[in-house]
């Protein structure tokens, strides 16, 4: 099926973060601590490698697999979502030790108890959904 | 054969550098927008709201999560990837995080134990036993509704912002990554102290 490669991908994904360790709490809390380069390392390199990538796609027009020119979208410029949005965020990321990828990644290493932090994630975007007008972005 | 498979178990099984797994993650990122879309994690909860009822309350849900789909099949493959490394190549020393002595010594003398919890890579508090005081509750699932609501607010989490976003040199994302860095610091020198006295 043609879908399955997206699985793949994720496998992929789910592979590289558990053998690097970013998926565990002491390696998030060892980052905020900045008691390593560890962590840094794996989202700078990422970055330097994404920058490269993405230069190459605009200026080499690489195209996608339907033919297409790869687009990324801009984000939208304003400020306070991001900084407050980011702020609860990142209170919720050092608090669980894991953001929305290594949930789903512990979830199938067997620490099942990921099950109570996805529903109350789902929680947290349904209240989110339903602020989202009377919340300044 | 059957030596080459169990050679590179070995050698895929031992701790992943980071200059290794940033790349690699860059990788994933250029995959998917082979495919046609961007990397972003938490637009699952999204969908996953969507799925379930959601879009009959809120128009912010009235997305087709047909469309999601892949997304959802990223998460699901990120759930095997997950049990694969964790059963089938496990390293030598186990699955433990190989954090500095620095940390170690930190942990330490807030009472935490790295050995101890019953999952490797996993605190003993983030666990199903820890559910059972308030403290638990707090980190699990009040640390789950924050990244919920969270990432949604900023529009994007660490995959959406801090790799896909900066990757293209959005400000934006640079803005929410300043974010993310504030409530982690918060958390990590306020909260946690807190969360386990001396």
């Amino acid at each position: 099926m043609r879908m399955s490669r997206y699985i793949i991908v994720g496998m992929l994904l789910g592979f590289i973060m558990y053998k690097s360790e970013a998926v565990s709490w002491f390696r998030i809390y060892e980052m905020f601590r900045f008691q390593s380069f560890h962590m840094y390392g794996i989202i700078g390199s990422a970055v330097i490698a994404g920058i490269i990538i993405v230069q190459l796609i605009k200026r080499k027009g690489i195209r996608n697999v339907k033919g297409k020119e790869i687009e990324i979208k801009d984000k939208q410029k304003t400020t306070y979502r991001y900084l407050i949005g980011g702020t609860v965020f990142g209170m919720g990321w050092a608090l669980a030790g894991a953001c929305p990828a290594p949930m789903f990644i512990l979830l199938g290493s067997g620490a099942t108890v990921f099950f109570v932090y996805l529903v109350f994630a789902m929680t947290g975007t349904f209240i989110y959904g339903l602020l989202r007008n009377k919340l300044p972005h | 054969m059957k030596e080459v498979f169990e050679l590179l178990q070995f050698f895929i099984a031992q701790p992943w550098p980071w200059y290794v797994a940033g790349p690699l993650i860059a990788v994933v990122m250029f995959i998917l927008l082979y495919f046609g879309h961007e990397f972003g994690i938490s637009e699952n909860f999204r969908i996953m709201c969507a799925a379930d009822g959601a879009d009959n309350v809120n128009e912010f849900f009235k997305i087709d999560w047909r469309k999601g789909e892949w997304n959802l099949l990223v998460a699901l493959g990120a759930v095997f990837g997950g049990y694969l490394a964790s059963h089938y190549f496990i390293g030598s020393e186990g699955n433990v995080a190989h954090v500095s002595d620095a940390t170690l010594g930190a942990l330490s003398n807030i009472g935490i134990d790295t050995s101890k919890g019953t999952v490797p890579l996993v605190p003993d508090f983030i666990s199903w036993e820890a559910l059972l005081n308030w403290k638990g509750w707090f980190m699990i699932a009040g640390g789950g509704l924050m990244v919920g609501f969270g990432a949604r607010y900023a529009g994007g989490c660490t995959s959406g912002h801090a790799i896909s976003g900066l990757s293209a040199l959005q400000l934006p994302s640079l803005i929410a990554v300043v974010g993310f860095f504030s409530g982690g610091l918060f958390v990590t020198y306020v909260v946690i102290p807190l969360l386990f006295p001396l």
